[in-house]
């Protein structure tokens, strides 16, 4: 009876696939290396910009403020590039999965 | 095609053409339309196919719909969680999409949709809606305390907010111009190499061995495009399911 070997182990890997048991803990699988961290840092930054200079734009546009507050959510929107960065190190979503 | 009066022609690969004749005209139906029902096609296609056999020992077509299927799934439970198995099937169907799109690219005299920023804001602009609709509908208002974490002061909530707000949005730009830049660079790449076998090809006698330094690079490019187009679809996969990892948890 070959079965009743590894009974136990696929009894639980089949109950952990269908969710009656929590799986154990595991970190992103996004791609780790130097390279990849590199090009998404580059990506986050610049579009955080970018958000943040249409934003800026659009409510000088329709405020008639030109240029304050472009020069305001320049900044910000640079902010929130950092915080982007920061975030790929250190999501939030992990320190507290519940 | 590429090489007119000896110049190098890189970006008219991404330049929309009518199909169907006069129909196809009259609708506007341009040949990255028609690559975008083929994908759907043939996802939805392999799905079936692979679904439909059942056997317990899979032949080719049914191994590759069922890893294609486990990948996904084991993704999913991954990163969302046991709460994220109900929106398998929308992160399933964006993944396929997108990766059909970057593989028939590859294929001679095809269009790769992907390289359109067009395409890939709205891809990028549909998970955004259906994330953000998930958050709110599971957590109602609370939704909004997203915008500013537990224990910060409340000082600084008007540089905070903003913040997590222009950050929340620049999901979409930095989703899309991923996919959509890496897509066109390859692309480029293939192309101007290519060129330059043709251009130095016809130098005469060193012509051909000299042509075959490009040469060389487009066998190592094609390779890699074949890495990027699985990366980049596995990335925005991914990208989705932490976003909705977010919006299931909230923080």
């Amino acid at each position: 009876m070959n079965e009743r070997d590894g009974f136990e182990e696929r009894l639980r890997q089949a109950r952990t696939h269908q969710g009656l048991d929590k799986p154990p803990e595991k970190g992103g699988a996004l791609p780790q290396s130097p390279w990849g961290y590199g090009l998404r840092a580059g990506v986050e930054v610049v579009s955080a910009l970018v958000v943040g200079i249409v934003i800026g734009l659009l409510l000088d546009r329709w405020l008639g403020t030109w240029p304050w507050l472009f020069l305001v959510f320049f900044v910000l929107g640079s902010v929130s590039g950092v915080l982007n960065v920061y975030r790929l190190f250190n999501p939030r979503s992990r320190s507290r999965t519940q | 095609m590429a090489v007119e009066g000896k110049t190098i022609d890189a970006l008219s690969q991404f330049e929309l053409s009518p199909m169907f004749g006069v129909v196809g005209k009259a609708v506007s139906f341009s040949q990255s339309n028609g690559f975008m029902l083929l994908a759907v096609a043939l996802s939805a296609g392999l799905m079936l196919v692979s679904a439909r056999r059942g056997a317990l020992v899979p032949d080719r077509l049914q191994a590759l719909g069922e890893a294609a299927y486990e990948f996904i799934a084991g993704m999913v439970r991954d990163q969302v969680g046991d709460e994220g198995k109900k929106y398998f099937p929308f992160v399933f169907s964006v993944f396929m999409f997108v990766l059909f799109g970057n593989l028939l690219g590859l294929l001679p005299y095809a269009f790769t949709f992907t390289s359109h920023i067009a395409v890939t804001l709205a891809l990028a602009v549909v998970v955004f809606l259906t994330v953000t609709a998930v958050a709110l509908m599971r957590h109602g208002w609370h939704f909004f305390s997203y915008f500013f974490p537990e224990g910060a002061p409340v000082w600084l909530a008007p540089i905070i907010i903003p913040v997590e707000i222009i950050s929340y949005f620049s999901r979409v730009v930095s989703l899309s111009v991923r996919l959509f830049a890496n897509m066109v660079a390859g692309h480029v790449m293939l192309k101007v190499f290519a060129t330059f076998v043709v251009l130095l090809g016809g130098l005469g006698a060193v012509g051909p061995f000299v042509a075959a330094m490009p040469l060389a690079v487009n066998v190592a490019l094609v390779g890699f495009e074949f890495l990027v187009a699985f990366l980049q679809a596995y990335v925005f996969a991914i990208l989705t399911s932490i976003y909705l990892h977010d919006a299931v948890h909230l923080h």
